[in-house]
């Protein structure tokens, strides 16, 4: 597998350094399932760039990586819902709790087409809300229009989850090299999407 | 342009130039420059963990310098002791005493004057801290390397307690006792080193089996020294928390502690279930960038 560039080294940094401000100083006041929720989902994406720089790009191959990477949507969903639609807070959760035992599970003991099933179902109700719900807040007045960004962010991320997930089922949209080479440069546009889209809410 | 003859004339001072530039290359090689910023970082940390905010520059320049003189100092004792462990490891024989470049009697002169001159300054600034800091440097250089490390791999322990002694060190400095934070900051670096250390040793196994060095996984096998290694990084992780909390971290700085705890056992877990080279290197280096990230935030709560 190609080494990684200077360029993806800066941009992957670049990614971690965005998620860990998000966790030590974008986060305070909020409720503490919020808290958590956004704690998960930007401390996912803060290893997750540190491993791919200290690793490199063939952690993305591990099983237990998409498995973990899970959690980033329904974390960042999870922390959307429960911030803004409370009500909905306790049955959201108990979805998340579900999806990821389904992802978890499939992954480890029926390995397939049950499994990639499960991966695209919870990706794409978590991915759904995230690109949504920003949209729906923002336009109706609810939160600033800044808070589009987040909606910005859910795109990109669905777009990653997309690339990886064809990938790994044999079909992939773009080549693997191609893939692997814009994936630096998505991570830190998603990353700071959200973490500007916050700020900005 | 410069003429014939000034170009000449200027070739001396640059020959001069170069022949010092490689002679201080050669000495920085000596002191392991990433190893011991580290171990200056704890210290460092360790003295603002309790003068939060920093305000007394001048005290936390003079524990800089010290400290670095004197882990400096142990770590070229070092290598004059192992230099023929050294030349007998593919990794360590080209370090400038195997491969020749310096003596070992101008290592033994340049180690004991860093080492005595940082004691000394130590203890000049504070007795007990100075008493730690040598308690660091007789700890690693006459307990580990000369006497336990090339008779058993437990001697870890005691390169981990001399690695614990400058963050104790800097804490000591600042609060004038050996406390609970401090013990606890000490704790974590001891903790810490079984995963720096073993998984150096896994991916140069053959090498220390030639130099005759004992290891965890030459000794008990690389089961057992990922499963010490996985404990150890929680136990690390818990000594640095809860210190962490006892000072006083801002919850952002303690969420992102946690999160970076929970990386390294994800790795150490991943380590322990699909082993692999690349996963093993993966958390050496992790370790290392959690450690300087742990003193950096406490650092950090201090500006």
């Amino acid at each position: 597998m190609a080494k990684l560039s200077m360029l993806d080294r800066i941009l992957l940094l670049l990614t971690g350094l965005l998620a860990a401000y998000q966790v030590v100083a974008g986060i305070d006041g909020k409720p503490t399932m919020v808290i958590v929720a956004y704690t998960v989902a930007f401390g996912v994406l803060l290893i997750a760039g540190l491993l791919i720089l200290i690793i490199g790009m063939e952690i993305l191959d591990s099983s237990f990586v998409a498995i973990v990477a899970t959690l980033i949507p329904l974390s960042l969903s999870l922390g959307i819902v429960a911030e803004h639609f409370p009500e909905w807070q306790t049955t959201y959760l108990l979805l998340v709790v579900v999806g990821f035992v389904l992802v978890l599970a499939t992954r480890l003991l029926l390995p397939g087409n049950l499994a990639t099933l499960s991966l695209m179902v919870v990706h794409g109700i978590s991915g759904l809300l995230i690109f949504g719900l920003p949209f729906y807040l923002s336009l109706t007045g609810r939160t600033p229009l800044g808070f589009l960004l987040v909606g910005v962010g859910g795109g990109l991320i669905g777009l990653g989850g997309l690339l990886l997930s064809f990938l790994k089922t044999g079909h992939p949209i773009l080549s693997r090299s191609m893939i692997l080479a814009v994936l630096p440069g998505l991570l830190v546009l998603m990353t700071a999407a959200f973490v500007f889209g916050f700020y900005l809410a | 342009m410069a003429t014939s003859a000034q170009t000449h004339k200027l070739a001396p001072q640059s020959v001069v130039f170069r022949v010092m530039k490689t002679k201080l290359r050669l000495y920085w090689k000596l002191i392991k420059s990433l190893q011991t910023g580290l171990l200056l970082a704890t210290g460092m940390a360790g003295f603002v963990s309790f003068a939060c905010p920093v305000t007394n520059f001048s005290t936390l320049a003079a524990l800089a310098g010290s400290l670095f003189l004197a882990i400096s100092g142990s770590t070229v004792l070092n290598m004059v002791y192992d230099r023929d462990i050294d030349a007998r490891m593919g990794r360590t024989t080209g370090r400038p005493i195997p491969s020749g470049q310096i003596s070992p009697r101008t290592g033994l002169i340049l180690g004991l004057g860093l080492s005595i001159t940082g004691v000394a300054w130590g203890l000049l600034m504070q007795p007990l801290y100075g008493l730690v800091v040598f308690a660091g440097l007789f700890f690693d250089v006459v307990v580990y390397t000369m006497w336990l490390k090339r008779r058993t791999p437990w001697s870890i322990i005691w390169g981990g307690i001399s690695g614990g002694m400058p963050v104790l060190a800097g804490r000591v400095l600042a609060v004038g006792e050996i406390d609970a934070v401090g013990l606890l900051l000490a704790l974590g670096v001891l903790c810490w080193i079984p995963t720096h250390i073993m998984t150096f040793n896994m991916r140069y196994y053959d090498d220390y089996k030639r130099a005759g060095v004992p290891t965890f996984p030459s000794e008990y096998g690389y089961g057992v020294t990922r499963l010490i290694i996985a404990l150890a990084s929680v136990l690390a992780a818990g000594s640095f928390g809860y210190a962490a909390f006892l000072i006083g971290l801002d919850w952002g700085y303690l969420r992102l502690l946690s999160v970076l705890s929970v990386g390294m056992f994800f790795l150490a877990g991943v380590s322990l279930i699909k082993p692999s080279e690349k996963v093993n290197f993966g958390l050496f280096k992790y370790a290392s960038l959690y450690m300087l990230n742990t003193m950096l935030l406490i650092l950090l709560q201090a500006i």
